[in-house]
């Protein structure tokens, strides 16, 4: 059976994705487990990329790798953190609850998902369904159904964002100016009274 | 790619990112986990997306990303403000506020 490159590159980077996931989770030193992050966040935008989001890939990688992980790393550093140490009270018990909790976690999306996709209700009755609702965005040009690969181009996303979506985007500006002014004052050097 | 294959990869990560919350002391891990918590819904939306040929899906991931941008700098100047006065990150020992 001929394997496509979609195929390999959807395992190879949900490969990396899972396994840099997991070593960061488990390794003791921040340093690393923020850099296995970071691979990780490449591994996504690689997800993006399939999915035909080149747009949101490179703002992912700006984003997230680029400043949200940079900030990260200057506060690890800022706090000249060490590795964790090893010995701490209660781990046993706390381990265990968190593999349970994690494990029926699992174990229940597994079975929405396998439900969902195995009922009579086939992917097409769902996206009729959605499109029936009145979607602005589906049909972009004039009616006729767009090409896949062209639905996440960035002039697309740049005309919703400015037309349909301009209050949530205004919005977001306001936000990421308390978070400014929020992070400026608390991490400013209180005077001493 | 069928969809639930993407669907499946955003479960795991989201449950490994739970794991990370659950299973570390270091307040920055646990920082850590929480955006691999939001990355890996990201990877849903983009999945739907893709699969309905629908746009909103993406937009909303841009505003996801917008929120995880703000909530990554008010904390992380949080755990600076309390490591100034505790000398520690680790969860376990900031317990003033416990009898």
């Amino acid at each position: 059976m001929s394997i496509s490159i979609q195929q390999i590159l959807f395992y190879m980077f949900a490969g990396v994705a899972l396994l840099s996931g997991i070593l960061m989770v488990a390794h003791r030193n921040p340093v690393y487990s923020a850099i296995f992050l970071i691979v990780t966040l490449f591994a996504l935008a690689g997800f993006y990329v399939l999915l035909n989001a080149p747009f949101v890939a490179a703002v992912h990688i700006i984003v997230y790798a680029g400043a949200i992980m940079v900030l990260f790393l200057f506060v690890i550093m800022l706090l000249n953190l060490k590795r964790d140490p090893i010995r701490e009270r209660g781990k046993f018990a706390r381990r265990t609850f968190a593999t349970v909790l994690v494990l029926v976690f699992m174990v229940e999306i597994g079975a929405l998902i396998a439900a969902s996709f195995f009922t009579a209700t086939s992917d097409r009755a769902i996206g009729e369904m959605i499109r029936g609702a009145g979607s602005p965005l589906v049909g972009l040009h004039n009616g006729a159904p767009p090409d896949s690969a062209a639905i996440g181009s960035t002039a697309n996303i740049g005309r919703q964002l400015f037309t349909t979506y301009l209050l949530p985007f205004e919005i977001a500006s306001v936000l990421l100016l308390a978070a400014i002014i929020g992070a400026v004052v608390l991490a400013k050097r209180q005077l001493v009274t | 790619m069928p969809l639930s294959y993407y669907l499946l990869t955003s479960a795991i990560l989201f449950a490994i990112g739970v794991a990370g919350v659950l299973l570390r002391r270091n307040a920055i891990v646990i920082f850590m986990s929480i955006e691999l918590m939001l990355n890996a819904v990201n990877l849903s939306f983009v999945a739907f997306a893709a699969h309905f040929k629908n746009l909103e899906g993406q937009i909303f991931v841009f505003f996801v990303m917008v929120v995880a941008a703000a909530e990554v700098a008010v904390g992380l100047a949080l755990i600076v403000a309390i490591f100034r006065v505790q000398q520690t990150v680790f969860v376990d020992e900031i317990n003033l506020m416990k009898w």
